[in-house]
């Protein structure tokens, strides 16, 4: 019988989102070749996930080992490297994450099983694996094909996949014995660093006033800024203004920061990178303002502007403060 | 400590349109303007800020054409020492699994106590590179660096996950480092350093001098080959605001006013 893995993805004691993302896609491919789907779960003390997960597959094989607790890509690459080969399913599922970068090139090299990565799409044409992924930052889709293989591991971009619910399958739990004989002394977890929080809140503010690189420069923040007082919003922003430190991470939206839901967002200068938009799609207004008209974050705003962010938003600011005096 | 950092010439495509041409295989790349990889730039501001600190060398590898010569010539102004550019008409349609092998036949023999990545590259955002070399090499790796620490012969690393948690892993060295943007502040460079790097020599190797057969490099050596590429398919456009900047404004507020935001 052929078999698609799902490798579940859990932290600090919660399985994460982008395991029912995999879940869902996995198992409408897998009714596509006929093919069971597998969950695999690694971890320790992990039981009350493999229960919730059976409900969402054929089967979970679960490897229960101390050295499993915190992820460590070295000891999930070990048992993998056990199992793939072992039951060769058609196709490994991992997600596009901080855990899965780190493991899956090097699984598939090790296995020299062809990979793809930070997938938006896939699906089996005959035998072969086609697979669409987002470049340049969004504004280009790629439809590619992989090496003819009978098996494959693809990465699948987190929030790219809707969860949808299913009935209850009841699947079996298997438990697999720990291939891992030792300890691994060349890489270690050794913690978890949460940086201090700030003053701010952004995830609890209405109105987000957002700013990417757009502005270019330091010593025009006022203009983001000022726009935000008049509005009596927040000021937060896209990755490469924490990276400039510009601001502090705290007012970072995104996958690597945070994900809100304000009533009224206006991305001042930003493309629109998923990784952003991940964060942001769901406040009830959004507003883009930026001079490139494909840019990708006006497929996720409800209003765009495009125009010079240095002559509009001047503008829109002075006219927001004349509308407050007026009133 | 000595340092090999491989990085990458990419277009910059943050401020600019990107078009697929006829061949609908590939990016127009006439009018767009070239540049180290965003996340390299921090990975050689790091490679160099530990030279700074400890002393050794630096040495900057590249995939690519002729054209990478400016992004090596960068590095060199930064204060990378040497630059190795890996150029053969064979190793176009490499995706990153063929990359990582050319890279391995490079670095392998060079010495080195860290192997520095940017965590991917700004165009294709494959992720690969850094982590299939360190298999290649057989040493240990991280990836989504935002913090190094050394010690005795470790490095204790802290790793950018999701929502703003980070992890700590100590990697015992030699290792593969994939850097994550903002770890640092990117130096800009001097015109002394610029002029220095001009007569700075770029060693340059091929397939045969790499020891590479035809069929591991390529197309043929790839995991992935494009299709097709496509602008992609908009589901939602938003409602596009026009007129002059006063009208764009005045529709703005109305906007706002109508959901009581003003």
């Amino acid at each position: 019988m052929k078999e698609i893995f799902v490798l579940a993805e859990h932290r600090r004691s919660e399985l994460r989102d982008v395991t029912f993302e995999m879940l869902t896609k996995g198992r409408e491919l897998s009714q596509k070749i006929n093919a069971d789907l597998t969950v695999v779960l690694l971890g320790h003390g992990v039981n009350e996930f493999a229960k919730r997960l059976a409900d969402h597959a054929k089967r979970v094989l679960i490897v229960d080992d101390p050295r499993l607790e915190n992820f460590n890509s070295e000891a999930y690459q070990r048992v993998l490297s056990h199992l793939i080969p072992e039951r060769k399913p058609s196709l490994t599922l991992i997600g596009h994450t901080a855990f899965g970068v780190d493991l899956a090139p090097r699984l598939a090299a090790e296995l020299n099983v062809p990979l793809a990565t930070d997938c938006i799409g896939l699906d089996f044409e005959g035998e072969k694996l086609v697979v669409f992924r987002q470049v340049y930052g969004g504004k280009v889709n790629v439809k590619a094909s992989l090496r003819k293989s009978d098996s494959y591991i693809v990465t699948l971009r987190p929030a790219a996949f809707e969860i949808q619910e299913v009935k209850p399958l009841g699947g079996e739990i298997v438990e697999i014995p720990s291939p891992l004989t030792e300890d691994i002394t060349y890489k270690k977890f050794i913690e978890f660093f949460e940086p201090p929080a700030g003053e701010v809140d952004i995830a609890a503010a209405d109105i987000i006033i957002a700013v990417g690189r757009g502005i270019k420069d330091l010593d025009n923040m006022p203009v983001v800024k000022k726009l935000a007082e008049a509005l009596g919003g927040v000021l937060a922003c896209s990755r490469p203004i924490v990276d400039k430190g510009w601001l502090p991470s705290d007012r970072q939206v995104g996958t690597s920061g945070k994900t809100v839901k304000p009533k009224l967002y206006i991305a001042v200068g930003i493309s629109g990178a998923s990784q952003h938009v991940s964060g942001m799609k769901n406040a009830d207004l959004i507003i883009a303002i930026n001079k490139d008209p494909k840019a990708p974050i006006f497929r996720t705003a409800d209003y765009g502007v495009v125009e010079d962010l240095f002559k509009v938003v001047p503008t829109l600011t002075d006219r927001i403060l004349k509308e407050r005096i007026s009133r | 400590m000595h340092v090999t950092f491989c990085v990458k010439h990419v277009s910059y495509s943050a401020d600019w349109e990107i078009l697929v041409d006829e061949s609908g295989k590939r990016i127009k790349m006439e009018d767009l303007v070239f540049y180290i990889n965003e996340w390299d730039d921090y990975a050689l501001e790091e490679a160099v800020l530990l030279k700074e600190r400890l002393g050794g060398s630096v040495t900057v590898v590249t995939v690519g054409s002729e054209e990478a010569d400016d992004t090596l010539r960068k590095c060199l102004a930064r204060g990378a020492d040497r630059a190795i550019r890996l150029t053969d008409k064979a190793f176009e349609g490499s995706d990153a699994y063929a990359v990582a092998k050319i890279l391995h036949k490079a670095v392998k023999d060079l010495p080195f106590d860290m192997i520095l990545t940017g965590a991917q590259a700004g165009d294709d955002g494959y992720a690969q590179v850094g982590v299939v070399l360190a298999e290649l090499l057989g040493i240990p790796h991280t990836t989504m660096v935002k913090k190094i620490e050394l010690k005795e012969g470790l490095a204790r690393v802290n790793r950018e996950l999701e929502g703003g948690l980070e992890e700590v892993v100590e990697v015992k060295l030699p290792a593969v480092l994939a850097i994550q943007t903002g770890i640092n502040e990117p130096r800009y460079v001097s015109i002394m350093g610029i002029r220095k790097a001009r007569e700075k020599e770029i060693k340059v190797l091929g397939l045969r001098d790499l020891g590479l057969k035809e069929d591991e490099v390529g197309e043929s050596g790839s995991w992935i080959t494009v299709e097709k590429m496509f602008i992609p398919p908009v589901e939602k456009e938003a409602e596009i605001l026009t007129g002059g900047l006063d009208e764009i404004a005045a529709k703005v507020v109305e906007t706002l006013r109508a959901r009581g935001l003003v």
